[in-house]
């Protein structure tokens, strides 16, 4: 059976749930092995097995993640090349997308970003032009190497468990040589909210929000939704840019995304009209956002948010 | 110092966007030099003007690929600021994945460099139209350069840069020695708008033109033939419609939760 490579990188306690999706795409189309960095814990090792990864490739190298990008490519190649896998699959996040690109060139493989499903036969789907087009694409190559977005797959285990021992892949010598180093990281604090390429449901707030995510806040935690903004709300510093949803920040399509004070421009609406249900609250009846919205309100958010919010909260105590 | 910035023509955003021909490449008509190119130029134009400009013995190429209507990209970039301009272009180019578009380009930036090499080569984020960032990366990988990436932030020291690149869950201070390979994003500036006397002065400027032969690339290994990915179907996605749209009468946000319990989303 082929063998298909999923990339997990720096996992810490406990696998993503997007990995686990990479995983389960990974079983449907052959063999699941897996390309490892970072330090394997106990939970993330049974994880694996409970996916079903019948070859776990280790590097040899523990540091990675001092550098940027390449060296993580050189060690997905080596153990793509050890494994001998057929598709190599990673996370559709900026850093899986670049490392994707590099492996491509030294395979001498195919690379297709963004994808949403992988028929058996490697066909990827994909939409583009900001959602415009649906399309199926192929690579032509031996190897594919593709990145798949999370929330394409629901994740589940395999039938039976495997416990898969370590293998250590060496680096090429010169694998770190001329890579950009991190010479200082700074950890973002964790907000407690579900991260927002991930979440079900996503509020975001904008210029509308006048310097006040209060509103926001509150309503995507009765809903248990992460926070998004416009660029016009995170550049002027009312929240951080990697909150930003869009063309230059990030691309969600999640099951239910409310806008709140958003105008809705092209930018915008480029990295969230592939949502399954839009909600938009502007007090501006002629706001392009109302264009795409299923449900809209010409209203003021600061009166219908909060009072949302606190009906949501009415209907889960009385349940 | 020498520097090279990609600066790709690209479908005007604000216009419906289409697929077309056979082969479901990119319509190229109403096209514009992609916006996020200009955060790339608007960088370039900073480091070589903070080292005493072109006076000093400084340039900006502006290097686009692309049909005979990039040569638009090329000319705004002139417009801008940059020294001089080059339009890689040839037929067999058409319909080039990342992959041989990465191909072609490394090959322009080497024979580019062939008397004094470049010491960066600068690019956008992402390019508006394809939107996958494989580009640049797999530059970096063809030239063997340093790769910073998604930069917010660049300074040089010497033959050192110094980058700041923001994560998910965390915000990184990047170190790389020139020659590299970097690519900005929309945070790192406020680009400059072309003014009546940039315009005046790019008609005095060069644009080569460089085809296939000149750069010592085979056709086979570019265009649909030379990529590694085959686009099979297209379809498009038919346009949201707006939905239900009410005004606020002081119950809006019940009514709000009541559609999201009849679509089951609460
Ligand atoms: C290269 C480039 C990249 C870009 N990338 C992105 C991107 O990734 N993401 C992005 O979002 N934008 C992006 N933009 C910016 C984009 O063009 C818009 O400027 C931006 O989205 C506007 O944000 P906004 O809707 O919050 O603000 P505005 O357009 O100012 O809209 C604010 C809205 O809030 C409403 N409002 C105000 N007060 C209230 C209230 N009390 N109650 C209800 N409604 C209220 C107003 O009616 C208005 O519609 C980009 C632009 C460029 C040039």
């Amino acid at each position: 059976m082929a063998k298909v490579l999923v990339f997990i990188d720096t996992p810490g306690a406990a696998l993503k749930k997007s990995s686990l999706e990479l995983l389960t795409i990974a079983r449907s189309l052959g063999e699941p092995v897996v390309a490892f960095n970072g330090e394997l814990q106990d939970d993330v090792a049974a994880g694996l097995g409970a996916y079903g990864a019948a070859e776990l490739y280790v590097p040899a190298a523990a540091d990675l993640n001092d550098y940027l990008i390449g060296p993580k490519a050189a060690f997905l190649a080596a153990a793509a090349e050890t494994s001998g896998a057929t598709v190599v699959l990673a996370e559709n996040s900026a850093e899986g997308k670049e490392i994707a690109a590099r492996l491509g060139i030294k395979l001498g493989a195919g690379v297709i970003t963004d994808v949403v499903a992988v028929d058996p036969d490697g066909t990827a789907h994909k939409s583009v032009l900001a959602g415009s087009y649906t399309t199926t694409a192929k690579a032509t190559t031996p190897v594919a190497v593709l990145t798949v977005k999370s929330n394409s797959v629901e994740p589940e285990q395999a039938a039976a468990a495997t416990a898969p021992q370590p293998v250590t892949v060496e680096l090429p010598a010169d694998a770190t040589a001329g890579a950009a180093r991190v010479t200082a990281r700074n950890e973002k604090a964790a907000s407690g909210r579900p991260e927002l390429s991930e979440a079900r449901i996503v509020v975001a707030g904008g210029r509308g929000m006048d310097g006040n995510f209060g509103p926001v806040e509150d309503l995507a935690d009765a809903l248990g939704a992460a926070v998004g903004a416009s660029r016009a709300a995170t550049d002027a510093g009312w929240i951080g840019h990697d909150a930003q949803i869009g063309q230059t920040g990030k691309t969600v399509s999640p099951q239910l995304y409310i806008s709140a004070g958003i105008s809705g421009a092209i930018q915008q609406k480029a990295g969230m009209q592939t949502a399954k249900v839009i909600v938009a609250v502007n007090k501006d009846a002629e706001s392009p956002v109302f264009e795409i919205a299923d449900f809209g309100i010409v209203g003021d958010l600061f009166q219908v948010l909060p009072q949302a919010t606190e009906e949501i909260k009415k209907r889960r105590a009385g349940h | 110092m020498k520097i090279i910035v990609l600066v790709k023509h690209v479908p005007d955003a604000q216009f419906d966007r289409h697929l077309s021909g056979g082969d479901n490449t990119t319509d190229r008509s109403e096209s514009i030099l992609s916006e996020l190119d200009e955060y790339a130029l608007e960088a370039a134009l900073q480091l070589i003007e903070a080292r005493g400009g072109e006076a000093a013995g400084n340039k900006v190429i502006a290097l686009s690929m692309g049909p005979a209507g990039a040569v638009n990209a090329v000319k705004k970039s002139l417009q801008i600021g940059a020294t001089e301009g080059v339009h890689l272009s040839d037929d067999a180019l058409a319909g080039s994945d990342a992959a041989a578009t990465s191909l072609a380009l490394a090959a322009a930036i080497r024979h580019l460099g062939t008397d004094v090499p470049a010491d960066l080569v600068l690019t956008g984020m992402a390019s508006t139209d394809g939107e996958t960032s494989l580009v640049p990366a797999q530059l970096a990988e063809r030239l063997g350069l340093p790769q910073v990436t998604f930069a917010s932030s660049l300074e040089l020291d010497g033959g050192k840069l110094t980058a700041r690149r923001d994560g998910d869950s965390h915000a990184d201070t990047v170190e790389a020695t020139l020659p590299a390979l970097v690519s900005v994003t929309d945070q790192i500036n406020e680009p400059r708008y072309p003014n009546f006397k940039g315009i005046m002065a790019a008609k005095k400027k060069t644009i080569t033109t460089l085809s296939l032969a000149d750069i010592g690339v085979d056709a086979s290994s570019v265009g649909l033939a030379g990529s590694w990915t085959a686009v099979e179907t297209a379809e498009v996605r038919p346009p949201r419609t707006a939905g239900t749209i009410i005004t606020d009468e002081g119950d809006a946000g019940i009514q709000l939760v009541e559609f999201l319990a009849a679509q089951k989303l609460l």
